[in-house]
């Protein structure tokens, strides 16, 4: 080690024989350099594209500034526009809306998620290849998923009416998934689910598979049932999983926009209408921004109280 | 893993074979849509909207030819005099009294979105891999609410900001760029990348830096030919995540660019026939937008199990 023809090692002697701060400009940046060279250009991206316009958005929300009218005078307004969001009522029925498709979309893809992440952990053969496809559908652009799925969803010509007749004999043109009240926020639920099961399924496998085989060799030898093993070892070790994954969809279906508004663009009526799709109304067709600044807050805090509140909750599960 | 006939962790073969249907029933399930955007790109219009649907059918290469090009409608006697058809889509406009009148949008969409959505993921991954690695390795202060912040940013619906953003990029000369794009695409994946790579990178024993920097390297080598080569996976991982993301977003797309900058999402619903939307040049644009992601999807497969957990829950 102590080579003399080995360069590290002279450096090394080199590097003792120099003065300290004259040694750290030879050695390279400091590590407080770097830490802060490492840092700077996130935080400043993240300040100049995501907080301030938030910053803006809040001051936004304080006026009657309208994005169409640029050369318009704005007046603060106080928190009228808070109040009217508040008291809107379709504000409220966009988050009742909202409201029934997270509750129904992540009750179907945390169950359908789960079994069938239950199931490939059988390791069957073949297991690889087809978790691969069943992962396909959330790769896909939700736009142009949204889109398409609209014609799969056209009373006469679509495949799925087709194929739901087919199987109950229900003539195909006698309902409209999207046309109708009653069917439309289940045509949403439908190809939301049908796009982000695999992502529950995968979070789910991740949580299956780091359950060690010592556990299970343990319940064995205690004679604890294949019932009793899934219900006291299995789904309370997956559970912090399941949980993460429930966070995951719930925030990006809360902000849910692209895909209902390609495939229903909020109606028949409103009835689709969730709160991204209003807000968009708000502040790209009426141009009422300060209006929508004010909404798109009250959704942000929203998200953010509920989403901290949650995240509380799971680390209580995972280090229980 | 030691497993013998009897093994507890050993599912039986039964078990394994009653699974292993319901898998695979699922994933054929899944597949139908996918299925119908693929064969409804080689129908004729016609047989897209037929009932009942056609599986069957003769395949056409109408869908391309209207996806890659633009048609002006013609009198019959106009086009009886013109020279003979120089192409297959030439022919087939020529059938219902079209004529092509140039190329499509779709070439330079497609083109912006694949230099936006590689461009953003790598400044993704660049941006993401520093700061991970130095909140992995650094004192810094306030550290758990700086990575806090960094997540929050990504609960934002993108329509809140929308309207500052535009504002801000007319004001700077950004609004429809590719490079405003880049941009806002980056800020929204750095949090996923910084969170990822983070956990990635605490993995990583520090006693190799520790070994390199002993040996006369800097930091900054050590970070380069040590740290980096070992965090491949994350980093792999990462850029998946990133690519999807930029590849397929929609909302700031339609929002803030209208022509130079535009990428393919808003694009391609927006493909217009005779008489509503022309379904089979719509999937065939689906299609060839839907394949990238899918190869690079499929090469890419075994990162992605460790990636998608967020690095949150690593033990």
């Amino acid at each position: 080690m102590m080579n003399a023809l080995d360069p590290h090692a002279v450096l090394d002697k080199a590097v003792e024989a120099t003065p300290a701060p004259l040694a750290r400009r030879i050695r390279g940046l400091s590590d407080r350099a770097i830490a802060w060279l490492f840092i700077a250009p996130t935080i400043a991206l993240l300040l100049a594209i995501n907080i301030f316009p938030l910053l803006w958005t809040i001051r936004l929300s304080f006026t009657n500034f309208r994005a169409n009218r640029p050369n318009a005078t704005v007046a603060g307004v106080g928190i009228d526009n808070y109040v009217s969001v508040l008291t809107d009522p379709d504000v409220w029925a966009a988050m009742q809306a909202t409201a029934h498709f997270l509750f129904w979309t992540i009750l179907l893809q945390t169950m359908l998620g789960f079994t069938l992440a239950y199931l490939i952990d059988r390791r069957f053969r073949g297991h690889g290849f087809w978790t691969t496809v069943i992962l396909i559908p959330m790769m896909l652009s939700p736009a142009v998923v949204g889109n398409f799925w609209a014609f799969l969803y056209q009373p006469q010509i679509g495949l799925f009416n087709y194929v739901v007749s087919f199987f109950s004999g229900i003539p195909p043109s006698s309902f409209e998934m999207i046309g109708s009240v009653k069917l439309a926020p289940w045509s949403i639920i439908i190809v939301d689910t049908w796009m982000w099961t695999p992502y529950v399924m995968l979070i789910c496998l991740a949580g299956l598979r780091s359950i060690p085989n010592y556990i299970y060799e343990a319940a064995e030898v205690d004679r604890a049932s294949r019932w009793r093993q899934f219900w006291s070892i299995t789904l309370p070790m997956a559970l912090p999983f399941i949980m993460l994954a429930v966070l995951f969809r719930g925030i990006e279906n809360f902000k849910m926009f692209d895909m209902v508004n390609l495939l229903t663009s909020g109606g028949p009526g409103s009835t689709t209408e969730l709160a991204s799709i209003t807000l968009k109304r708000e502040a790209f067709e009426k141009w009422r921004t300060g209006y929508s600044s004010a909404f798109a807050i009250v959704l942000f805090v929203t998200v953010f109280g509920l989403a901290n509140i949650y995240v509380k909750a799971l680390n209580r599960v995972k280090n229980r | 893993m030691t497993s013998h006939a009897h093994s507890v962790v050993q599912p039986s073969p039964l078990s394994q074979r009653i699974a292993g249907v319901i898998v695979v029933l699922y994933a054929v399930i899944t597949m139908v849509p996918l299925a119908w955007i693929f064969l409804t790109g080689f129908k004729s219009g016609p047989d897209s909207i037929a009932y009942p649907p056609k599986v069957l059918f003769t395949p056409s290469a109408e869908g391309y030819c209207n996806l890659f090009t633009t048609r002006s409608r013609q009198s019959p006697e106009y086009i009886a005099q013109l020279p003979p058809t120089s192409g297959i889509c030439d022919a087939f406009a020529r059938t219902s009294n079209m004529v092509v009148v140039g190329a499509s949008n779709f070439v330079p969409r497609f083109v912006n979105s694949l230099i936006i959505a590689f461009g953003s993921t790598a400044l993704s991954v660049v941006l993401g891999v520093t700061a991970a690695y130095a909140f992995s390795r650094f004192k810094v202060p306030a550290k758990d609410d700086l990575l806090f912040f960094i997540l929050s940013t990504r609960m934002m619906p993108p329509i809140a900001v929308a309207i500052p953003i535009y504002l801000m990029y007319r004001d700077v000369g950004l609004s429809d760029t590719r490079l405003g794009m880049i941009l806002l695409y980056t800020a929204v994946n750095v949090s996923l990348a910084v969170w990822l790579l983070k956990g990635f990178i605490d993995e990583i024993p520090r006693e190799y830096e520790e070994a390199a920097l002993v040996d006369g390297y800097t930091r900054l080598q050590a970070f380069l030919k040590v740290v980096l080569p070992q965090a491949t996976t994350g980093i792999v991982a990462t850029a998946i995540f990133c690519l999807i993301f930029a590849w397929n977003e929609y909302a700031f797309a339609v929002l803030l660019t209208s022509g130079e900058a535009q990428t393919a999402p808003p694009f391609i619903p927006i493909i217009i026939g005779e008489g509503g939307q022309d379904w089979p040049a719509v999937a065939a644009g689906s299609t060839l937008f839907l394949l990238p992601i899918l190869v690079f999807t499929v090469l890419l497969r075994k990162h992605l199990l460790r990636g998608i957990t967020f690095g949150a829950l690593r033990k």
